[in-house]
């Protein structure tokens, strides 16, 4: 799967957790602009995960600040 | 001169909460986190902040802290043995009381080994972080203790959370993981929050069918849940299928300390390279006395066990019957969790049940799921009937006062 479907897949997967409708970039931070608390970021990881049939340690977590770092790490599962 | 450089205040990062606390005791609730008892009659009564009071809080499940054979043998330790051992484990530390100690413990699961730590919280630190290494995989339940979560911090393995007690979603992830790599899957018998069990027979079928150990804390359910007290384990039948039992001498048991036993060929070797155990004094001799005085009377503690269940069915219909939405449907362990509103009328509802003389956990974010205040009720095998009956009251006319029913 190229990156920019799997942008738009995640893109789904994001709208009924961006209560506020913040518009997604590339920069968007999860933390900061969207919000997530611990348990918006339990589900949300756990609805990327099943969708791709991966795995999102905590570990690669911390180090996903932005929309497009989730975007680059889903891509990179991928092969 | 160089012009002074600020820097941050390092405290900053706590603004937050110190700002949460302000807020409510400015509401002028009395402080929920600096109760002071200034005696203690029994398991279940105390000389709180001035008021003779029910003990409905206090995780002493089996009533064990006064038992007059467990005070005299922590006596004799404490005249022949000494105040400390102002040692580690592995040095000047293991004593002929440590042994016995362990000794009980492996009669009481029918297992090999047995390690005892000096906190339960160092066992899950000590433990959790030791056997998974770099390249493994830790799969645990998302309401984990903060013991089991800072023992995955501690370690450098993939950690992997599931949704509270998910099986599907707990087998789902460990069928992600990849190939070869080591697995570690972290289960509680009881969740202290909520006091529901989890559905141990399915997730540890499921875990040792992909390949996965299994560790599971039983810190609030020994000596009360299984026909020998050893646990949901089992009472759920998969003691033989469980790698490691985490547990607590600070809970049925009546004093301090942690442990893990194991049937693991290699376990010993734990004693050597596990940090926690090593780089600590080990418990004081009274201390492991007392414990294995308490270990060795829950083997025969049937009737207590049988009169807790049914303090905790009657506490949780009762409360059911009032109004209360409590954390399960149906009684799961000793603790009943009553569900409050927010964290302000929680506090006032606190307080409400202190001034009539009944101490409960009032339990906050971040420390409960989803974001609830509880307040949190843990029953004890010496709580009497009537005192049980007496504690529906209190809530009942709390409750009214505070307009939570």
């Amino acid at each position: 799967m190229d990156r920019a479907s799997i942008d738009s897949k995640i893109r789904t997967i994001i709208e009924p957790f961006n209560k506020k409708g913040v518009a997604i970039e590339e920069g968007t931070t999860f933390a900061g602009d969207l919000e997530f608390d611990s348990l918006t970021v339990m589900d949300f990881v756990a609805a990327i995960e099943d969708e791709f049939d991966i795995i999102i340690s905590m570990n690669q977590q911390a180090e996903i600040e932005t929309y497009g770092q989730l975007v680059d790490a889903v891509a990179k599962s991928q092969g | 001169m160089s012009e002074t450089i600020t820097t941050p205040d390092l405290f900053a990062k706590f603004d937050d909460i110190i700002s949460m606390r302000e807020q409510l005791l400015a509401s002028g609730v009395e402080d929920p986190f600096s109760l002071v008892m200034e005696k203690v009659l029994s398991p279940t009564r105390a000389i709180c902040n001035g008021r003779d009071t029910i003990l409905l809080g206090t995780y002493n499940y089996m009533g064990m802290t006064f038992d007059p054979d467990i005070i005299a043998a922590g006596q004799q330790a404490l005249a022949d043995f000494g105040s400390g051992t102002t040692g580690s484990r592995v040095l000047n530390g293991t004593y002929q009381g440590h042994k016995e100690c362990e000794d009980a413990l492996r009669e009481f699961y029918d297992m090999d080994h047995a390690m005892v730590f000096s906190t339960g919280y160092q066992a899950n630190l000590g433990i959790i972080s030791t056997i998974a290494g770099k390249g493994d995989y830790v799969v645990l339940d998302i309401d984990s203790h903060a013991s089991i979560w800072d023992g995955c911090a501690m370690g450098n393995a993939e950690i992997v959370p599931f949704k509270h007690n998910d099986v599907a979603a707990m087998e789902k992830r460990l069928k992600r993981i990849p190939e070869g790599a080591g697995k570690l899957v972290v289960l509680e018998g009881v969740y202290s929050m909520l006091g529901d069990i989890a559905p141990l027979a399915e997730m540890v079928k499921i875990a040792k069918d992909n390949g996965a150990m299994v560790l599971v804390d039983e810190a609030h359910s020994m000596g009360f849940i299984g026909e020998h007290g050893r646990g949901v384990v089992e009472d759920a039948g998969v003691m033989d299928d469980v790698d490691f039992i985490i547990g607590t001498f600070s809970k049925s048991v009546g004093t301090v300390g942690g442990f893990c036993v194991s049937n693991h060929p290699k376990f010993e070797i734990m004693r050597l390279v596990c940090r926690p155990y090593v780089f600590t004094a080990s418990l004081p001799p009274s201390v492991v006395a007392t414990a294995a005085t308490s270990i060795r009377k829950l083997m025969q503690a049937g009737e207590k066990r049988a009169h807790l269940w049914d303090n905790s069915k009657r506490l949780h219909g009762g409360l059911t019957d009032l109004g209360f939405d409590l954390g399960t449907d149906k009684p799961q362990s000793a603790i009943v969790a009553v569900i409050m509103p927010d964290l302000q009328r929680g506090a006032a509802m606190w307080e409400a049940l202190l001034s009539e003389g009944l101490y409960v956990n009032l339990a906050r974010p971040p420390a409960t799921p989803a974001n609830m205040t509880l307040l949190r009720c843990s029953l004890c095998a010496e709580h009497t009937a009537e005192e049980v009956e007496t504690i529906l009251g209190i809530f009942e006319r709390a409750g009214k006062a505070t307009k939570i029913i």
